[in-house]
């Protein structure tokens, strides 16, 4: 099925018909199969599913870290498919920003220098304002001069994030941000996330396998087998894991 | 074990390549030499054999003063022609018997004016003997039969471009003399000349006036035996008919001594091949030691989960040191085959050089495998043990955490580098000041070795701050700023990877501070004392001095304007029984007027015909005295005794020695080998240079030059083996830049998420290539800087040692450190070019999905 969404021009992120197959013959595989998906502008949507369902190859694809077999991928007014690698560049540089789900910091560099990389790298300076707000939301304030190996994994996550932040990319990209923390750091990492795009209308796409960290989302696109199933808007921890053992029962009953 | 051992191996095989081709380089150098010189020293062999091939006895007199090969040709004592008849009379065993001259110096005029100059080779003059089975002349040409007639090798006629015919110039004992050529002869087997030699031969007397200075006297005679009278049991008899004073040997004996004594010039050639090659794989053990230790650090979970599977630390340290053995091994056979390659090479270089010497074929002497397989094996297993006793201590729960290797402190290895150094320091001070006697050279390289491997260690500790503030040239772009941060991130690794580029550098400046100090020296002190507007001199390129016409001296001095002329003689000669260099001026005054002596005692400024002078310095160690009496015997004539009559102050540039000039006649080379022009007040040296010009016009291996192209030209001669030694050493910074590339392949490999998430963030391929090309640069040019800073600490510690030898000023070559720091950039560059185009291919998803 195809996700409804919001008005049409919102869409910071969109895929059309995406198809992502790997090898040939006998040996292929369909990680995604006619997906289409749009990100409305100052949302968090999270992709759910179940290992191999497709997720992370969604979002590699919409972010341009991966190509697409057929169909397109926009972020913006970008036309992401058949971009070269300079473009591709450009793109991450300037509307995309990524937290992973770990090694995330460089470790010569002090948790400040982290978070001004990508702006740097691109040759702008950070809004001093906004700059201000984000390290104060992080709440990493007196930490900006310690190393990545100086900071405990939740503290490296948030300086992580706040580097996505700090640039407004038109898009966050989060692969499992929570995926190597304990509950408390996760659940602040997740807040924060939620507030950013609450209070400063940030667009996030996360994708994760935790009902909880879900919860956090506006809305929740399912994927299985490399198709979207599903979608719950105003998640809650149970919704999205009814939803989940909906979508795991067919495959218990094929069985 | 073994297994897991060589699954590692293969794979790593690209890294251990790059690691391994240092090992391979130094091997080659090793066993090339061995084989250059085996293929050479079998060559002369040859030569001789064949040349003494149809000689059974040859009888010659003892040399009145032994010259080594490398201080140009011995000449031989001539034999009184008489002994022949004596031999053919008086011998029964003997059939035969020719008296041969056959003495160095004969240098023929080309067609272009110039003399056919040798680079090694004697130039023999001899007296024509008649063709043989190994001497032919070339068809339509005929033996001297007239005294202005000579015949040639085909080598020399081919240098020479003359021909059957022409009038030629030849320069002998006397000034030029004009020749008709009237053949050309060659070798059996059609070759051109013997092992390079140039021949001229002349008619019998002239051979003997102009080669020998005297008449009826012959170099050697050769004897042929009757038939059935073996060659040894005719030496005996001839031997016991002449007596003692002559030397009896059979061709064979002769052809062995011959060969013998150039072989021992072969074995020094030999010694400073295996020199560069010790320098080459010192360098080399830096590599390898980083490589292992990079790999060691990056196998960290994978040993350790050996470990935890029930390996022993010391079946971990087999397991490194076999993969060692396995790279030594291969770079072993590869260097030797590269060695054999290379020896063969610069055999048949060294053959064109020489003048067409025909090379016997290639051999590999033990001694080229030996020392391949123990020089690769040794080197490797030997860097490879540090990196192995740190992987044995690796704990087992390292394979269960992912353990962030803690930065280990620098304490340890500062300390070892700071109590090394100063080993070396000390070394070098014994060894400079003299006080090591007959180890002095050893203790000096010794001092060196443990001073480059002292500072190495400390490298880690230096390179912080350097690091640093270098990158700071870069840090103004990000990708410039992260590659500094790179560079400072592993010490040791950044350290070592620039110690190994340190050793080249450092020897090649402290060479240059060496030389360059000695030829500001030797300027300073000429353009102080020298007092002569004008010098007559020529460039030597063999053994032997250039020399002129004596006759030049007092046309000289006749030109108008002209105030002192002294033409300067010098031979070997033996001087109260001790070998000694001796001058003899044509001027005395000249000591004082154009060189600035001052006499100490005595009187320097006139010297009778039995009178000798001293330098204080000979005078002092010789324990001599104005008045006393000396014995002096040239290279010919006898022994003479003269007395001193004064004793002047010496300096850098004075003779030891100075004898009158009637003593030159019996020098080894009795005409002139330097002049010195003074004008008088007032005279002009464009008005005079060209008069001096046109009287050398018969004397064409000199040229009159002012007195600071002079010093400059004299200098110019320390030029050349500056030379050599900065492309020998030249092999040591390749193997350096292999390091920097091996080190720079092996950290991108260990970022490669850390380069994905940089990407991932924005950084273009261009800047991540900038970013690593930074990262090389700064390691080269600290490394570079090391060698300078290294290298001008030794040379300057030698120049300071030679002080008492004349070499005052210390010169600091800036331009050529300028020019090292910038090849250092450059080498970084060009070393960053692969793991840079790796780093910029990494595929961003790859990376960030790893694991």
């Amino acid at each position: 099925m195809t996700a409804t969404v919001g008005p049409q021009v919102q869409a910071a992120a969109r895929a059309s018909d995406v198809w992502k197959v790997y090898g040939s013959g006998e040996a292929q595989v369909v990680a995604l199969g006619g997906v289409t998906a749009e990100f409305e502008r100052g949302r968090f949507t999270a992709i759910m599913g179940p290992s191999g369902s497709g997720k992370s190859t969604l979002m590699h694809c919409l972010a341009g870290l991966d190509s697409v077999t057929r169909g397109t991928v926009s972020i913006g007014d970008t036309m992401v498919t058949g971009l070269g690698d300079a473009g591709l560049t450009r793109l991450r540089r300037d509307k995309v920003g990524f937290i992973f789900q770990q090694f995330n910091l460089l470790p010569t560099l002090t948790a400040q220098e982290n978070i001004l990389l990508p702006m740097s790298i691109a040759g702008r300076k950070p809004d001093p304002a906004w700059y201000d707000t984000v390290i104060d939301t992080v709440g990493l304030r007196d930490r900006l001069r310690h190393r990545p190996a100086q900071l405990s994994g939740g503290q490296q996550q948030r300086v992580a994030c706040a580097r996505a932040l700090v640039a407004r990319p038109d898009v966050i990209f989060a692969d499992e941000p929570t995926g190597n923390l304990d509950s408390r750091s996760g659940a602040e990492v997740l807040n924060f996330l939620r507030n950013s795009v609450r209070e400063h209308g940030q667009t996030i796409v996360m994708v994760t396998h935790d009902p909880t960290a879900a919860a956090y989302a506006d809305r929740v696109i399912f994927l299985a087998d490399g198709q979207i199933v599903s979608e719950l808007v105003e998640p809650t921890a149970d919704t999205v894991l009814d939803t989940m053992k909906k979508l795991d029962a067919p495959a218990e009953v094929a069985h | 074990m073994f297994r897991a051992t060589w699954k590692s191996l293969l794979a790593r095989k690209v890294r251990l390549l790059l690691s391994g081709l240092a090992v391979v380089l130094g091997v080659m150098f090793v066993s090339g030499a061995f084989v250059l010189t085996d293929t050479l020293g079998r060559s002369f062999d040859a030569v001789f054999a064949d040349g003494f091939s149809d000689i059974d006895v040859t009888v010659t007199a003892k040399p009145k003063v032994a010259v080594s090969e490398h201080e140009g040709e011995q000449v031989a004592t001539p034999v009184p022609a008489s002994l022949v008849e004596q031999v053919k009379q008086k011998v029964p065993a003997a059939a035969d018997a020719k008296g041969v001259v056959n003495a160095d110096g004969a240098r023929l005029i080309g067609s272009n004016g110039k003399v056919v100059t040798s680079f090694g080779p004697p130039q023999l003059g001899e007296n024509w003997l008649g063709e043989s089975d190994l001497v032919q002349l070339r068809e339509g040409t005929r033996a001297p039969r007239a005294d202005d007639e000579i015949v040639v090798n085909a080598a020399l006629a081919e240098a020479a471009k003359v021909k059957v015919g022409d009038r030629v110039g030849v320069l002998t004992l006397e000034p030029k003399k004009e020749f008709t050529l009237v053949g050309i002869f060659g070798y059996s087997g059609g070759r051109d000349s013997m092992g390079g030699v140039n021949e001229v031969a002349f008619t019998t007397p002239v051979a003997q006036r102009l080669m020998l200075g005297k008449p009826d006297t012959f170099s050697s005679i050769t004897v042929t035996a009757a038939d059935g009278v073996s060659p040894e049991k005719l030496r005996d008899d001839v031997a016991r008919e002449l007596g003692g004073s002559y030397e009896v040997k059979t061709g064979k004996q002769a052809a062995a001594d011959q060969a013998a004594s150039l072989k021992e010039g072969l074995s020094f050639f030999n010694k400073v091949l295996l020199g560069f090659a010790a320098v080459a794989l010192l360098v080399g053990t830096f590599l390898i030691l980083n490589t292992f230790s990079i790999i060691v650090a990056q196998r960290t979970r994978e040993l350790a989960l050996m470990r935890a599977i029930g390996a022993s630390g010391r079946q971990i340290i087999g397991s490194v040191v076999l993969e060692a053995v396995v790279i030594g091994l291969i770079a072993s056979v590869l260097g030797l085959a590269a060695g054999i390659g290379v020896g063969a090479l610069l055999a048949y270089l060294f053959g064109k050089l020489a003048g067409g010497l025909t090379l016997a074929g290639l051999g590999v002497p033990p001694a080229a495998v030996i020392g391949a397989f123990a020089v690769g094996l040794v080197i490797t297993v030997v860097a490879a043990l540090l990196p192995a006793l740190r992987a044995s201590r690796i704990p087992p729960i390292a394979a269960m955490q992912d353990v962030a290797t803690p930065d280990r402190p620098l304490t340890r290895v500062t300390v070892s580098g700071a109590i090394v150094t100063a080993i070396g320091a000390v070394l070098l001070f014994l060894g400079l000041d003299g006080h090591a006697g007959d180890n002095t050279l050893a203790t000096i390289l010794g001092g060196v070795l443990f001073a480059f491997i002292g500072v190495a260690l400390l490298t880690p500790l230096i390179s912080r701050p350097v690091v640093s503030l270098l990158g700071a040239l870069f840090a103004w772009s990000v990708p410039g700023k992260l590659g500094r941060l790179n560079s400072g991130r592993n010490p040791r690794r950044t350290a070592i990877t620039a110690a190994a580029l340190m050793v080249g550098i450092a020897l090649v400046t402290g060479v240059t501070v060496i030389l360059d100090s000695a030829k500001g020296s030797i300027s300073a002190l000429a353009e102080d004392t020298i007092k002569a507007e004008l010098v007559i001199a020529g460039a030597q390129s063999g053994p032997r001095p250039p020399s002129f016409d004596p006759t030049v001296l007092e046309k000289a001095a006749a030109i108008p304007g002209v105030q002192l002329v002294d033409g300067e003689y010098g031979d070997m000669a033996t001087v109260n029984g001790t070998r000694t260099w001796v001058a003899a001026s044509s001027n005395v005054a000249a000591l004082e007027r154009i060189f600035g002596g001052k006499a100490t005692a005595g009187d320097i400024s006139r010297l009778g015909p039995d009178q000798m002078l001293f330098s204080s310095d000979a005078a002092k160690s010789r324990k001599v005295s104005v008045g006393d009496r000396v014995t002096v015997q040239l290279s010919r004539g006898e022994a003479r005794t003269y007395t001193v009559s004064g004793i002047y102050q010496s300096s850098q540039l004075t003779n030891p020695v100075v004898l009158p000039p009637q003593a030159a006649r019996d020098f080894a080379i009795p005409q002139p080998i330097q002049g010195f022009v003074q004008l008088a007040p007032g005279a002009r040296v464009a008005d005079v240079q060209p008069q001096v010009e046109t009287l050398l016009a018969d004397s064409p291996e000199v040229s009159v030059a002012d007195r600071d192209a002079f010093i400059k030209q004299q200098t110019s001669q320390l030029d050349t083996p500056l030379r050599m030694i900065q492309i020998l050493l030249a092999l040591a910074i390749v193997i350096a830049v292999l390091g920097i590339i091996n080190t720079l392949a092996l950290s991108v490999l260990e970022r490669t998420r850390e380069l994905g998430l940089l990407r991932a963030i924005g950084l273009r391929r261009a800047q991540t290539m900038r970013m690593i090309t930074v990262e090389a640069v700064v390691i080269s040019i600290f490394g570079a800087l090391l060698g300078v800073v290294v290298g001008t600490g030794l040379g300057a510690a030698v120049v300071q040692a030679l002080k008492d030898e004349g070499i005052t000023d210390l010169v600091l070559p800036w331009g050529q450190m300028g020019v090292f720091l910038g090849l250092a950039a450059i080498i970084g560059v060009v070393a960053a070019v692969l793991p840079a185009v790796r780093a910029a291919r990494i595929n961003v998803l790859g990376a960030i999905a790893h694991d």
